[in-house]
């Protein structure tokens, strides 16, 4: 494979995919491509969206570079790193909340530091920290179950942000979300991503919540997921999101995403239907 | 009403009237020593306590060891291949024999006395425990490992912080549907030779045709195997303090 012999990429950048795939099952009856032939570059500090109908290999990608899953064909370098295994600077959320439902709020935050033999007071005092980055200071010392689903979501968030990361990879973070949670979420994060300094790399079907959100909008293809586009939003921040560049833009996206959806609609239809 | 003998089948108010009557069966064997008279001794009521006591004392060490053997085991399975292929194989291979089989076992191994009764409730708990175990291991919700695995954390801690605590629930529940079965079986490991105990009054009863006595113990026993329940369930909302009561969410329909 020539993708493993052309380390063409710039050790800086926060993320380096060069000829990624990836097969479920490989070598089974049941083997299926989720990925092929992924080649993408994402800089330090930068907001990327992927976009994609569901099952399109999005989810998968970051697993890949989460180091929670080996591609089959392919590398991927974070910050001239080839990632192998999972890493704390590279922190995953989640779409359903991943808490640790017998531990406290501030016990979740600092679940890392206590991984590593942290002393009870500092590991309090790095998850005070975090929580008052995400607002929730209050909240510290109650249990995950007697939170809101939004503010789960952000005790998420802080508990990412407690391991200081260089990438926050997010797989549809807000989907479980009303509509009004949902922004405030997303100005919410905006927030904690420009006093971070991270990159983000941010899984949704939501094509409002690209524009919203993103620097640049990677727009998958239906099975197996392939980089269809890369699409650039740069509406200046904080977005008005009415605006005619912003409708623009969601209509040309919406045309982008409408093929892969009909072709991942009819693939399905195709297994349903009785041979 | 004609169709039950009283003197075979006693109705309530007979056989639980009679206390004193039927307490002196019990605790035999420390008061039906030689040249101990019966008027010496706990009274019934006490006899049937110390019986009652000794009996839970069995099902409950029985129940501690099985869970912790089982939960050990079962977390070795998952941990070490070696296990998965070594163990996991015996087990299942072991877990249709009936208890009663063991019984013989248990004679040849530990003799007479407590030691034979609480392996028998050991090895009646045991293999299906682990069997659960691995079942509740399996179904751990793979997002909380990824969380783990994404924070530096090891195989090791991962099954310490992670994966003991997320079975625990499931395990509790496992724990209270297998004390129905300690009570049945530490009955008839009672019955084959220990000084004192509900089975060896049951088998006194049998023995003596005393329908009373048997009616007696039957309910000393349903008491007992309901408060122990009920102090499991207890102890499981405490030591599950993070889980939801959703005892009452059917209640609405």
């Amino acid at each position: 494979m020539s993708s493993e012999n052309a380390p063409t990429f710039s050790s800086r950048d926060a993320v380096v995919c060069r000829g990624v795939g990836k097969t479920w099952a490989a070598g089974t009856k049941r083997a299926h491509e989720a990925l092929r032939e992924i080649d993408l570059d994402i800089a330090p500090g930068e907001f990327v969206v992927f976009l994609g109908p569901s099952g399109c290999g999005k989810s998968t990608l970051l697993y890949l570079i989460a180091g929670l899953e080996d591609a089959t064909e392919g590398r991927i370098w974070s910050f001239s790193d080839k990632v192998e295994t999972p890493s704390p600077e590279r922190s995953l959320i989640f779409q359903e909340t991943s808490l640790f439902p017998w531990l406290t709020v501030w016990q979740n935050v600092s679940f890392g530091l206590a991984i590593r033999g942290a002393a009870q007071d500092e590991r309090r005092a790095v998850a005070a920290e975090a929580l008052q980055r995400v607002g929730l200071i209050a909240a510290m010392d109650k249990r995950p179950d007697e939170l809101s689903g939004g503010m789960r979501q952000r005790v998420a968030v802080a508990r990412a942000l407690a391991m200081r990361p260089k990438v926050l990879l997010m797989d549809e973070p807000f989907a479980a979300l009303d509509v009004q949670t949902r922004a405030r979420m997303q100005d919410f994060l905006l927030d904690v991503w420009r006093d971070s300094g991270a990159s983000v790399l941010f899984v949704t079907h939501h094509i409002d919540e690209a524009v919203a959100l993103a620097d640049r909008v990677v727009v998958f293809t239906s099975r197996p997921g392939r980089i269809k586009t890369i699409y650039p939003i740069d509406l200046p921040r904080p977005r008005n999101l009415f605006s005619r560049e912003a409708e623009t833009m969601r209509i040309q996206l919406t045309e982008l995403l409408r093929d892969e959806v009909d072709r991942a609609f009819a693939e399905q239809e195709a297994f349903a239907v009785p041979a | 009403m004609g169709w039950a003998d009283p003197k075979l089948l006693p109705p309530p108010h007979i056989f639980l009237d009679n206390i004193a009557e039927q307490g002196k069966f019990f605790n035999t064997a420390t008061r039906w020593q030689v040249g101990t008279s019966m008027t010496e001794g706990p009274s019934a009521f006490e006899s049937v306590l110390i019986t009652g006591a000794a009996t839970t004392a069995r099902v409950f060490a029985g129940l501690v060891l099985a869970s912790v053997l089982a939960i050990g085991i079962g977390v070795l399975v998952r941990y070490y291949r070696f296990f998965d292929r070594l163990v996991l194989p015996t087990i299942t291979l072991l877990s249709p024999v009936s208890p009663i089989a063991w019984l013989p076992v248990a004679i040849f191994l530990f003799g007479i006395g407590n030691a034979p009764a609480i392996f028998m409730v050991v090895v009646a708990l045991f293999f299906h425990m682990v069997l659960a175990t691995i079942n509740q291991i399996d179904t751990v919700n793979t997002n909380l490992i990824n969380v783990a695995r994404t924070m530096g954390a090891s195989k090791a801690q991962i099954y310490a912080r992670v994966i003991v605590p997320a079975i625990l629930p499931g395990m509790l529940q496992v724990l209270r549907m297998n004390l129905f079965g300690a009570w049945m079986v530490v009955l008839v490991a009672e019955s084959t030779g220990v000084g004192y105990g509900m089975g060896q009054v049951i088998m006194l009863a049998r023995n003596t045709f005393n329908p009373s006595l048997v009616f007696f113990t039957i309910a000393v026993i349903g008491v007992l195997g309901f408060t122990f329940d009920w102090l499991l369930r207890q102890a499981q909302r405490r030591i599950l303090y993070w889980l939801p009561d959703t005892e009452e969410r059917l209640r609405v329909l």
